[in-house]
């Protein structure tokens, strides 16, 4: 199987779902339209065979139209392929629908770009932070977010009194 | 039995406080608050090569409540702070901390939202160890120093009921 092939079934199953392809340096990237992300993953792990998420990551494209971006790599173990796809979606309304239901493991993927830019996945079964405190309200991989935080935003504990030495 | 004879045995007088001192100062048990890379750095301290038992300080105390020095090795996120300064809590007084590596002592080069920018800002420090990752034997030295500032001390070790 090529990458060919991966396309061609894709866009057999999902006609006007694949928004833009892209082939460079031998990487193939794929953006799709947000809504369809769930049903392309299941295609693509159920009939094309790819078994393995590695990774989900988020990409800030602050002053772009439709601002957020969420990047998933697939693997296919067997036939030796890596596959990259894309979706979008505004800032005004930041939510992808998750693929929890097909990958298990992109739970806490997931949780992260939560945790990180503020992006929310329909349909997670958990969707907490899952590295900043629970009660904290920003998400610092954002550009706006300034470098050294907001102050008083992380509480810390009082310094106790220096005991006599 | 006289003094003369008494010297002449071997014996010597000295004051229980200062001898209370002497032991208490060559007797500090770390607690290894290991956080991040320079923990490595601590933990070859400990090892046969940098021998920190030559100080007294050889049994690392994994349990707070039976050390008295925390050497906060490494990084300190807002997140564990809370954690650090509970464990801080547990250390019966009298204790001290030492704050190795840069990160401990400034946030170093974690300048960033998530990291407290100096343990300083929770913890009572005593003695900063500056490097990235400081050198066993620059640990050991904050550790001569702790030794000094016990012998120094001015609070009294023991407190005597005042006499009626
Ligand atoms: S001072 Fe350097 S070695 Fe120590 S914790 Fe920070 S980065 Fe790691």
């Amino acid at each position: 199987m090529t990458f060919d092939d991966v396309i061609a079934h894709l866009e057999a199953r999902f006609p006007g779902g694949i928004r833009e392809i892209r082939r460079a340096l031998g990487e193939t990237t794929i953006l799709v339209r947000t809504e369809l992300i769930r049903d392309v993953c299941r295609v693509l792990k159920a009939e094309l065979g790819f078994n393995y998420l590695v990774d989900i990551a988020a990409v800030d494209r602050f002053t772009e139209q439709e601002r957020f971006e969420v990047v998933y790599n697939l693997v296919a173990l067997a036939h030796g392929l890596r596959l990259r796809l894309k979706v979008r979606c505004e800032e005004s309304d930041p939510v992808v629908p998750s693929i929890t239901p097909v990958y298990p493991n992109a739970n806490w993927h997931e949780r992260e770009a939560w945790d990180m830019m503020g992006i929310r996945f329909a349909g997670h079964p958990d969707l907490r932070r899952i590295y900043l405190p629970e009660d904290f309200r920003y998400h610092p991989l954002r550009k706006e977010f300034p470098l050294l935080g907001i102050p008083g935003s992380l509480p810390l504990p009082e310094k106790p009194e220096s005991p006599a030495r | 039995m006289s003094l003369e004879q008494a010297l002449r045995q071997g014996f010597f007088t000295t004051r229980l406080e200062a001898l209370a001192r002497w032991a208490m100062s060559n007797s500090v048990f770390p607690m290894p608050m290991g956080l991040a890379c320079c923990a490595i750095e601590m933990m070859a301290m400990a090892g046969p090569r940098y021998d920190v038992a030559r100080f007294g300080s050889e049994v690392f105390r994994f349990s707070p409540r039976q050390s008295d020095c925390m050497i906060v090795a490494g990084w300190c996120t807002y997140k564990m702070a809370h954690a650090i300064r509970r464990i801080w809590d547990q250390m019966p007084e009298p204790k001290w901390c030492i704050a190795m590596g840069a990160c401990a002592s400034t946030g170093g080069m974690h300048r960033c939202y998530g990291v407290v920018q100096g343990a300083d800002q929770f913890l009572p420090v005593d003695v900063y160890v500056p490097g990235c990752p400081p050198r066993p034997d620059a640990v050991l030295h904050a550790i001569l120093e702790i030794q000094r500032k016990i012998r120094e001390r001015t609070e009294p070790v023991f407190a005597f009921p005042e006499k009626e």
